[in-house]
């Protein structure tokens, strides 16, 4: 029992050894181990956010070291939901990689698993050292994907990709160095426990080193100015590959929580709040470039990129507003983003699938230039007879849906989530809304009608103006994906209270992290775990 | 040793940033490789700089890091070295593909118009 904390980690790793070893010409083979290992992950993930949702957290000492010597994995309600969010959409990109896509390229498959490997690594471990570990286990596998089917576009957008991580990965190193060499240890829990006792001469460049750390993550996260890689690497990638890269960007994202809320929470003395205003206002600069990029972009892919980019910036101006009920409601919003995000990249293959290529360019400049005016006098009698096919009405609806979340429209949990921030932001403290609350208010909610107007000037061009529109051959592999995200975030909106009251005691133990800090610390060697 | 170190560090930094902004992509990952030295070098002197320390303790005896070499940054930069030296090879095989596909070895797979 006490060993599944370990198990997210060691499934993949073991699933993806096997593929290797089974060979990438035995299809079947690897596609069962692949179904096997992903629909285990997802049980799994299910039962550790049962065992997650109680007082204590679960410590795993790796080697059954005691926590100082060794490394350990933490199991609390965060890396729960994280560990959950990855196996649900691993296994929907999973289902539809199964359509075609596999075959783009060799070695899909492991690369898959070790990524999921890497990512359940991140969400898992309470070392800062071994968190670089996973990071890199994670990029390594993700670089093979986004390359995954090779050609000119993902290849040169590969390449960016590559060099602009390496060197966050050479920050990281920096940062993880400079802080042990202050503080002497890598352990998170046993650093926030130093944090308070370092000298004030020291203080200087221990925060330096932290900050360091810090750009990493956010090169992660895509936050302006640091996230001008991820819009074409995204749009690039195949689809099932950058579903799951999508949730990469949210590893940022979860690192900036756990390590920013742990050291500079407000139990953590003289260096409370250290960096609080760079996150909410590079939060606020990223939601604005994402916004006008949602704008002014002319195909799906880079719309979809651009949309993970405001959902990043809402999520750190979120943290940067330093308020446990406000954190609660970006967590919400970042499940909820994360699902609608992953079936938004897989729609718009199938969606592109039945356009001419080119098509939204076109339609674009036909805009712009009034040209093909006269083309529309149709004969009333052919435009009365204009029946939508089946399967385009499906893409619509989910379109729709797709819309609906990511701009957080009522009445889904994208709405809710939004609503849950804004409101805890006016009801914060009797004296009165900061500006900055009043700015992070404008931006969700501007940021939400900039997403609304693109993807209506989308849908209308894809679905009803576009004349290059054929019913596209889909197989039912590739819709259930879409439809089994969609249909989570409905089951988010319907459960939202149970949900919320979760992710609100968890935000509420990030930002106290009492539970955290002796759970961690105090483990005493020994025990069953032997 | 610390002015040695610390301007061996900053040479290498320094080149290898300004590779790392140069157009080429064999620059490029020249720029790399020296960058990820400098940090490695960076990761091993934060454990102190001392010649002559061992850095497992003997049987009976209570070390203390004034005479003991710290063995941490060791095997952080021994992991540093295996994972950089091997996202460095995988950085290789793409610029490869790179240049076989565009037919230019700029970064940008495209050259720029004068």
């Amino acid at each position: 029992m006490q060993h599944l904390v370990v198990a997210p980690i060691v499934v993949p790793m073991i699933a993806g050894a096997a593929m290797i070893l089974a060979g990438d010409r035995r299809r079947r083979l690897t596609a069962a181990i692949g179904l096997l290992s992903t629909l285990t992950l997802v049980v799994l993930a299910t039962i550790l956010i049962g065992i997650a949702d109680g007082p204590a957290v679960h410590v795993y000492r790796l080697g059954n070291w005691p926590s100082l010597f060794g490394i350990v994995l933490v199991l609390d309600r965060l890396s729960a939901v994280m560990l959950a969010l990855a196996a649900l959409l691993g296994f929907a990109a999973f289902l539809f990689s199964m359509g075609r896509w596999e075959r783009a390229g060799v070695h899909f498959h492991p690369l898959f698993q070790f990524q999921l490997m890497g990512l359940n690594g991140a969400f898992l471990t309470g070392d800062l050292f071994n968190l670089f570990v996973f990071f890199e286990v994670m990029l390594a596998a993700s670089y093979g994907m986004a390359l995954h089917g090779s050609g000119v576009a993902r290849v040169r957008a590969g390449m960016h990709y590559i060099v602009v991580n390496l060197v966050a990965s050479l920050l990281f190193l920096v940062g993880v160095s400079v802080v042990y060499g202050v503080a002497g240890t890598l352990n998170m829990a046993e650093l926030a426990h130093r944090m308070r006792g370092v000298t004030p001469h020291d203080r200087g460049l221990l925060e330096t080193g932290l900050a360091v750390l810090g750009i990493a993550f956010l090169v992660k996260a895509a936050m302006w100015p640091l996230g001008f890689w991820l819009p074409p690497t995204y749009a690039a990638a195949t689809t099932p590959a950058a579903a799951i890269l999508s949730i990469l960007s949210k590893v940022g994202i979860y690192a900036v929580l756990r390590v920013w809320l742990l050291l500079f929470g407000a139990a953590a003395g003289p260096s409370a709040g250290f960096g609080e205003a760079w996150l909410l206002i590079g939060g606020l600069l990223t939601i604005a470039f994402g916004s006008i990029a949602v704008l002014a972009t002319q195909n799906l892919p880079r719309l979809a990129g651009a949309s993970v980019m405001i959902s990043s910036g809402t999520l750190l101006a979120a943290i940067g507003a330093g308020q446990a009920a406000v954190t609660g409601g970006a967590l919400l919003y970042l499940v909820s983003s994360v699902l609608s995000i992953g079936a938004f990249f897989l729609l718009i293959e199938l969606v592109e699938r039945g356009r001419e290529v080119g098509a939204d360019v076109l339609a674009v400049s036909r805009e712009a230039f009034g040209a093909g005016e006269e083309e529309e006098e149709i004969d009333e009698q052919e435009v009365v007879g204009v029946a939508i096919p089946g399967t385009v009405a499906i893409l619509g609806f989910a379109f729709m849906a797709c819309a609906v979340l990511l701009a957080g429209l009522p009445p889904l949990s994208g709405f809710l989530a939004k609503f849950a921030i804004l409101s805890t932001l006016l009801a914060s403290g009797g004296t009165g809304v900061p500006a900055t609350s009043w700015v992070l208010m404008a931006a969700l909610i501007l940021s939400g009608f900039a997403t609304v107007v693109a993807m209506l000037r989308t849908g209308i061009d894809v679905f009803w103006a576009s004349p290059a529109t054929r019913a596209p051959r889909i197989g039912l592999i590739e819709i259930l994906p879409v439809a089994m995200l969609l249909l989570l975030c409905v089951a988010l909106t319907v459960g939202a209270g149970p949900a919320m009251a979760y992710l609100q005691s968890a935000a509420e133990r990030l930002h106290i992290p009492a539970d955290y800090l002796q759970g961690v610390v105090s483990t005493p060697a020994g025990g069953p775990g032997r | 040793m610390e002015l040695v170190v610390s301007l061996a560090i900053g040479v290498l930094a320094g080149s290898g940033v300004w590779l790392l902004l140069r157009p080429r992509t064999f620059q490029l990952i020249v720029g790399l490789a020296l960058l990820s030295y400098a940090v490695n070098l960076f990761i091993f002197s934060t454990g102190g700089l001392r010649s002559g320390a061992a850095a497992i303790l003997s049987p009976g005896e209570t070390g203390t890091l004034g005479a003991y070499a710290d063995p941490l940054p060791q095997a952080l930069v021994l992991t540093a070295i295996v994972i950089g030296f091997a996202t460095t090879a995988l950085l290789l095989v793409v610029l490869l593909a790179a240049r076989g596909l565009t037919g230019t070895d700029h970064v940008d797979g495209r050259e720029r118009e004068r």
